[in-house]
């Protein structure tokens, strides 16, 4: 897996809230038995017209957006089917990091992306960044009125930069283990196959009938 | 000290290690294998030349691409589709898992065979690479969907790392009106916590709402957790779960003195009295109504009774999104959900496609017919429930009524086999997922019941169940 430390490029925008991962890659994608080859699909129904040529009218094709590498989104991106071809759509698109907000709601806080979809990012070195509502919309808001703007995003320092006239800075939260898997750029089964004796030993205990301790 | 709650003991009894880093090394009973999400898997596998740690504990079967009418089943004409499912045939043969290929009397949904074959039981930890692997969660079952790389890492190693979620109880008190299911449940709590209200936990369904359900309707609840935002959903188990089990042909299903055993570990299962959740929230269920969705997530849903809304009255939407959905689905605000006409009712996924299902939809439409303009499909969830349906003659009430009878898969729940609805199409849909373009690009889903789709099938448009004879 390719590692994350810092990453500076241009930053686009998708100003849509629940983006599920049928948007993210549509259904017929996903028959390919290959890793590679998704990132002409990213975003395909809205990306397209029906005539197969780039749809003007949407956001991510806006020539100032040319060669972006990091998005900005609305709440819960990548609900929806568990797919990872989503994740390697994004990334194989050039994405390197996604940000959205997270939303304080009653009952508790409500995350900018939906579970499997970030975790499956972390399998593939992509970060999302999760900023509150007040950060991504004055990212929006700066995004718009240049052209072409550039952000760098610091992992190690957990910072969001934003190259305007006088740079914005942003602070993110992120899970130390994630940050630790994504800077060392960690092959997980790799990790997991050093503990075979452990999952030995605990096979040889559990009961996969009753998934209880043998007795 | 507080007792623990059914997931915390299962999650316990899973712990083969907590890594340094702070997640918990997670043993995996069952993992669950389809023909999308497995083949970069195991090719991972064969590039690092690593074999599947288990092959006992996996199970495979093709269920998303495959065509669902008898020409043209077993020569799948779609060559990358053809392909996929060829590839899941040579890796199970080369890694030695069990296949059910599409000749077996138990092909089907991944999440429709998993119960039926008592391969899954309650207490055990069960992945797979959908999403809706939360299904299982009606057993007292920790389950959860994974992406490919987990797909990966499980077939490596029958582990995974995991961080813990949090825990949300969610009780329905009180009774559920006649014509409302536990369809109208999750889709009504859905549309009280959104579509991401429920990321980051584990939910636990209780109340005495859900103690009166059957499996196959607390298999609809636990399914469709996921669109809640949540990775699980449990109900715990009790003596419903353990006829469910003990009855019919369960072939890994334990037998005689197994079962006995079985059980009184079972019940070892629910949450302690005094166990803690992390977040709770009760649900009247007699209060709910028959639920239909009008916009493009299943957390835009609203009671049949109710009319299409205006852009600035949804909560948890902001305005753009709700024109935006209305604008695809074609809606006036204003409009009585009662007044929208379709052109398609699909029965069929492993939200509402299991035998009790066809039974109350095919009991609705017995000798009558479908409305004229309106496409009915039904597809039974596995092979098992196709011929359990043709044995009760459940398929002849749905051809006579007009409706086309199939074979077992996702089919339209998803399009990736040649069931899809045309741009424009409207349907009513016992799945799970309205999402753009979800059935086929530009095709138009309301998500309902199955007895809310069979009145529908009769009209021609959505009818409030309660009020109706047909
Ligand atoms: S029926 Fe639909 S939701 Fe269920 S596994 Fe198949 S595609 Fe996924």
């Amino acid at each position: 897996m390719e590692a994350f430390q810092t990453h500076r490029g241009i930053i686009a925008t998708l100003d849509r809230a629940n983006v599920d991962t049928d948007q993210i890659i549509p259904k017929q994608f996903l028959k390919s038995i290959k890793r590679t080859g998704f990132g002409e699909s990213l975003f395909f129904d809205w990306r397209y017209g029906d005539d197969g040529k780039p749809n003007p009218n949407f956001e991510v094709n806006d020539p100032k957006f040319a060669g972006a590498s990091i998005l900005v989104t609305r709440n819960n991106f990548g609900c929806g089917s568990s797919r990872e071809h989503a994740v390697w759509a994004v990334a194989q698109y050039g994405f390197r990091a996604i940000i959205a907000p997270w939303q304080d709601r009653p009952g508790g806080r409500v995350p900018g992306f939906a579970d499997i979809f970030r975790n499956n990012c972390v399998k593939n070195g992509v970060l999302t960044i999760e900023l509150t509502e007040a950060e991504v919309d004055t990212l929006f808001d700066q995004i718009q009125r240049f052209k072409g703007v550039e952000a760098t995003v610091d992992l190690e320092e957990q910072r969001v930069i934003l190259h305007v006239d006088e740079e914005i800075a942003f602070h993110f939260e992120v899970d130390p283990v994630v940050k630790d898997h994504l800077i060392r750029g960690l092959d997980d089964i790799a990790l997991t196959l050093e503990q075979a004796d452990a999952i030995a030993a605990f096979e040889a205990t559990h009961d996969t009938q009753m998934a209880a301790a043998i007795t | 000290m507080a007792g623990k709650t059914l997931f915390e003991k299962i999650w316990d009894r899973h712990l083969v290690k907590t890594m340094a880093d702070g997640t918990a090394l997670l043993y995996i009973d069952r993992h669950l294998v389809h023909e999308v999400t497995s083949p970069q898997a195991f090719e991972g596998l064969r590039l690092t030349g690593r074999p599947v740690r288990r092959p006992d504990l996996s199970f495979a079967t093709m269920d998303h691409n495959v065509p669902t009418t008898s020409q043209d089943r077993m020569t799948i004409r779609d060559p990358i589709s053809a392909a996929q499912v060829e590839a899941l045939r040579s890796n199970c043969k080369e890694f030695g898992i069990t296949l059910y290929d599409l000749q077996s009397d138990h092909q089907g949904i991944v999440h429709i065979i998993g119960p039926e074959m008592g391969i899954t039981l309650p207490g055990l930890t069960i992945v797979c690479g959908d999403s809706h692997t939360s299904t299982h969660g009606a057993f007292g079952t920790l389950a959860f969907g994974i992406g490919t790389s987990e797909v990966e890492h499980v077939l490596a190693t029958q582990t995974l790392r995991q961080s813990r979620p949090k825990t949300f109880r969610v009780t329905f008190s009180g009774r559920l009106p006649k014509g409302v299911t536990s369809k109208d449940m999750i889709l009504k709590l859905i549309g009280q916590i959104g579509t991401a209200g429920g990321t980051g936990y584990v939910i636990e369904y209780g109340g005495d709402a859900v103690r009166q359900l059957s499996m196959e309707a607390r298999m609809t609840i636990c399914n469709m957790s996921i669109e809640g935002g949540a990775r699980a959903g449990m109900i715990a188990p009790d003596d419903t779960t353990y006829e469910y089990i003990a009855s019919g042909d369960r072939p890994f299903a334990p037998r005689g003195e197994a079962f006995d055993r079985a059980v009184a570990n079972w019940r070892t299962l629910p949450s302690d009295d005094d166990a803690e959740f992390d977040r709770e929230l009760t649900i009247a269920a007699d209060q709910i109504a028959p639920q239909v969705t009008w916009g493009t997530n299943p957390g835009m849903v609203i009671d049949v009774t109710g009319r299409v809304p205006k852009p600035h009255t949804v909560p948890g939407h902001s305005v753009r999104d709700v024109e935006q959905a209305l604008a695809y689905m074609d809606l006036t605000p204003g409009t009585p959900m009662t007044d929208i006409k379709l052109d398609t009712v699909f029965i069929g996924s492993c939200t509402n496609a299991r035998i009790e299902d066809l039974r109350k939809v095919a009991q609705m439409i017995k000798g009558r017919k479908k409305a004229d303009h309106v496409r009915v499909i039904v597809v039974p969830g596995s092979q098992q429930v196709r011929q359990q349906a043709e044995a009760e003659g459940l398929d002849r009430i749905f051809t006579e009524a007009g409706g086309e009878w199939r074979y077992a898969g996702c089919s339209m729940c998803l399009g990736m086999n040649p069931d899809q609805l045309k741009p424009g199409e409207r349907c009513a849909s016992t799945s799970n997922r309205n999402f753009e373009g979800r059935q086929g690009k530009g095709g138009r889903t309301h998500l309902v019941s199955p007895e809310m789709a069979a009145a529908a099938l009769l009209e021609g448009h959505f009818v409030d169940i309660r009020q109706w004879t047909p």
